[in-house]
């Protein structure tokens, strides 16, 4: 694919907007690829992580934002902490992740961003995590009802899964949290 | 007859591993002449020689043979222990047991067998070894330093600080050389021509160097302290003395030409100095433009002169002069891209090189330090550099890295985003070759902190589409091709040896390298030195140098040649060749061969018939004893000292007679 690189004035705003959101500079980033030899996740990435931010400074933000590696970070940090130039690139992933989400353009096939929703949804709701809502919800959305059915007599008779919902009482607060950042974000 | 110790080196475990010292020791002591063997751990130790010292007191021996490493290493070590022992230091041979036995076998047996017989021809030969005597030769205190750039410069700066007179011999009208054409330099950014002046006009005042510009080397005979070097001083039809650089003649010349100095970016005129700081001050006349010349019209230059410094009668003058040492300064020019039919054969107006965009940033340059389009003179916002032009292409026949392309393409970067802060740089590359102090650091910050780009990979083609200059490359580390409309491109083209290098380098007896750079002595050891005695190396000629390096290997071949200079006279090995006049036919075969010019024919009186005939006479501090003439003689008349034919007949007699005694 030939493709005209963006111009300087959209490859600054591009990492000026990713540092806003995560305080990480793209531009430090000098290609040794430590962070794809450490990735525990890049069997099933589009990309390697280093190529995400080669995009990035690129401003091929496009094949950043669409590409799977993004959603299938696992934020484990490994790469964060290995980094020669002090890159904290999980945090990358996350803005690139915010980007895409905001642009609209999260892929189908990704369970990832599903799993947030549900996830953030749960805890607004409950001012915790519902674990039974929360598996049924996301089997019921990614189209695998049945999926670890097998598991949920064990899950429940060690207790990991409650059948009712527990409330925290400081739900009210966690309310008032998210739509300050809600408030924030539309800024 | 000759009494010979043997000492047998272990070497550590270098030579014991495979070879078995105490058997070679051992049976030595049944060669014919050896008196006395033993082996040790580090014969080159202190120890060592003190051993050796101590054995020629005490068995009376007469001849040395060491037994270790190659006599590259430690023949001289040896030498010296065996005149401290009181013995002619030629009365040693070394049997080279590591490099030729040791390392390059694994079978133990075979390999002490073959050490014996390396140590049993070492043992024949010593005993035949004559007594030779170190020959000096007287010095003259002077040196020739062939080029005026930066290195040159440093290089006489370096010599006339230590008392020395010194030539500079600069072809062009001014001393400064190329880095009087750049305008910042990597990675401080100092103004090149605010360090370089300086020391142009250092070199300028100074009682002991003396400036030949406008001048070319155009012979060079003799040998080391006593080199002839004839120089061709070429007409500048302006009388150097008379001129004080007013710049009358130039504003009034009427012909203007395109500047080399400003690589065809501005113009000069027919009557002209290079550069505004040129050293020394005084113009030249271009005689295949000057209308007086040519046409014998015009004239203006000469009526104008307030000091009648005009003098179009003047013709080229050849000078001799004598010199001690020479130094090699002549440094580089650069790759022709045009070869490149991708990169539009030099045709696109708008496709410069870094030296190019290096006169449009300076400020006292054609531009004025604006950044333009050739073409159109418009100013330049999207630029891209491309590197390695003519670098790392084997396929041009040019696989070297030319070292500094790297630096200069990030110093472009950074000054061009300075002089225009919303212009795009754009730089392809390889690799990125930043090995030098603060260098990293300062590729680094023309990333993050000027915003160029860099997109590694080479370019495949430079195209025009509608009227747009295109650059089609890539961009590995994303896996992506790219394509960029760009104003200019700036190719970072090689560094590469001057055309008439290989010229020099005959006329001087220095080798070059496939890709016709001067080559040093030993590439880590001698790195200043050439095989030539007395003719040193410094900067690009050699191989591409940033001004750093440039810097520091003029001082290392100034204290080089100083070190020469400071001895009244200079020792010369007397190992050479020598003429047997009563033997030699005179028919100078040996002069054909010889490759160090050392032989001449002389003129003798034949003892017999009493009648003038020629003979081969050679000089001794020129032969290297390299043996060819000794080969090519057909009578017979030449013999090597230290290799005479009685030493190595010797030799092989030892190995082909019966050989069951000592086995």
């Amino acid at each position: 694919m030939k493709c005209s690189i963006a111009s300087d004035k959209f490859r600054r705003k591009f990492a000026e907007q990713i540092e806003e959101i995560c305080g990480e500079r793209i531009s430090l980033c000098y290609q040794c690829g430590k962070c794809s030899a450490g990735c525990p996740v890049t069997y099933a990435m589009d990309y390697l992580p280093s190529q995400i931010t080669r995009f990035a400074q690129l401003g091929l933000t496009d094949k950043a934002m669409k590409s799977s590696t993004i959603w299938i970070c696992a934020s484990c940090q490994t790469c964060s902490v290995r980094c020669p130039r002090g890159i904290d690139l999980a945090k990358i992933m996350d803005a690139l992740r915010i980007l895409a989400k905001r642009k609209g353009i999260v892929p189908k096939e990704q369970i990832a961003p599903l799993f947030d929703g549900i996830f953030l949804g749960s805890i607004e709701k409950y001012g915790r995590l519902n674990e039974l809502s929360l598996i049924t919800k996301l089997n019921m959305a990614s189209g695998r009802p049945f999926k670890d059915v097998s598991l949920l007599p064990i899950m429940l008779k060690k207790g990991k899964i409650k059948l009712k919902p527990q409330k925290s009482n400081p739900g009210k607060e966690v309310r008032y949290l998210m739509r300050k950042v809600e408030k924030l974000e539309s800024k | 007859m000759a009494r010979i110790g043997v000492f047998v080196c272990h070497c550590g475990t270098n030579i014991s591993a495979t070879v078995d010292v105490k058997k070679v020791a051992e049976i030595a002591k049944g060669f014919p002449g050896v008196k006395f063997t033993t082996d040790y751990r580090y014969m080159c130790s202190e120890p060592g020689q003190d051993l050796i010292q101590k054995m020629v007191k005490e068995h009376n021996l007469t001849r040395i043979v060491v037994a270790a490493c190659s006599p590259s290493l430690h023949e001289k070590t040896f030498r010296t222990c065996t005149q401290n022992a009181g013995l002619n230091p030629y009365f040693f041979e070394m049997a080279n047991i590591r490099e030729q036995c040791s390392w390059v076998h694994d079978d133990r047996e075979e390999a002490t067998l073959k050490a014996i017989d390396i140590v049993k021809l070492a043992a024949a030969k010593v005993g035949k070894n004559n007594p030779l005597q170190t020959t000096f030769i007287p010095v003259e205190k002077r040196v020739l330093i062939i080029g005026g750039g930066i290195s040159g410069i440093q290089a006489a700066i370096d010599v006339a600080f230590n008392g020395f007179e010194t030539v500079i011999v600069e072809r062009e009208p001014s001393i400064g050389g190329r880095m009087a054409m750049f305008d910042k330099t990597f990675p401080t950014l100092d103004c090149a021509a605010c360090i370089l002046t300086p020391k142009m006009v250092e070199v300028n005042q100074s009682d002991l160097i003396k400036l030949y510009t406008y001048s070319e080397v155009e012979e060079v005979s003799g040998y080391v302290g006593n080199f002839k070097v004839k120089i061709r001083r070429k007409a500048r039809l302006v009388d150097e003395n008379k001129c004080n650089g007013c710049g009358t003649c130039w504003q009034r010349c009427p012909v203007r030409l395109p500047s080399e100095f400003d690589m065809n970016l501005g113009k000069r005129k027919a009557i002209y100095v290079p550069f505004p700081q040129a050293v020394p001050n005084v113009p030249v006349i271009d005689q295949e433009h000057c209308l007086y010349i040519n046409k014998k019209k015009c004239g203006i230059c000469k009526k104008v002169c307030p000091f009648e410094a005009i003098d179009y009668e003047q013709k080229d003058e050849v000078i001799e002069e004598k010199f001690g040492a020479i130094i090699v300064a002549t440094g580089f020019t650069m790759f022709d891209h045009s070869i490149y039919g991708e990169y539009g054969y030099g045709k696109y107006k708008n496709v410069t090189t870094g030296l190019h965009f290096e006169r449009m940033l300076n400020s006292s340059g054609p531009t004025g330090g604006k950044i333009v389009r050739p073409s159109d003179g418009k100013e330049a916002k999207k630029v891209v550099f491309i590197q390695c032009v003519g670098s790392r292409d084997e396929a041009r026949g040019m696989p070297y890295c030319s070292r500094l392309c790297c630096m200069y393409t990030a110093k472009q970067a950074l000054l061009l985003k300075e002089h225009n802060p919303e212009a795009e740089a754009y730089v392809f590359y390889i690799d990125i070759r930043a090995a030098g102090k603060n260098y990293e650091e300062f590729v680094e910050r023309v990333q993050d902190e000027y915003g160029a780009t860099y997109l590694r990979g080479r370019v495949s083609k430079i195209f025009q589409r509608n009227g747009r200059l295109m650059v089609r490359g890539c961009d590995t580390l994303s896996g992506t091709q790219i394509e960029i409309d760009a104003d200019l491109v700036v190719l970072a083209t090689a560094l590469i040896a001057r055309p008439d290098a290989i010229k020099l380098a005959q006329m001087l007896h220095i080798p070059y390298d496939q890709n016709r750079l001067f080559t040093e002595a030993h590439p880590k050891l001698a790195p200043v030195e050439t095989v030539t005695t007395g003719v040193f190396l410094t900067g690009a000629c050699q191989s591409p140098k940033d001004i750093p390096d440039t810097v520091a290997t003029a001082s290392a071949a100034s204290v080089k040649a100083c070190g020469l200079l400071s001895h009244e006279k200079l020792p010369i090995d007397p190992q050479i060749a020598r003429v047997d006049v009563e033997i030699c036919s005179g028919c100078l075969a040996c002069q054909e061969v010889c490759p160090f010019g050392a032989i001449e024919k002389e003129e003798i009186v034949d003892r017999v018939t009493q009648q003038k005939r020629w003979v081969a006479k050679i000089a001794p501090s020129l032969c290297n004893g390299c043996g060819a003439c000794n080969t090519a003689c057909r009578p017979g008349a030449i013999d090597l000292d230290g290799f005479t034919e009685e030493q190595i007949f010797g030799q092989i007699e030892s190995l082909t007679a019966d050989k069951g005694d000592e086995r």
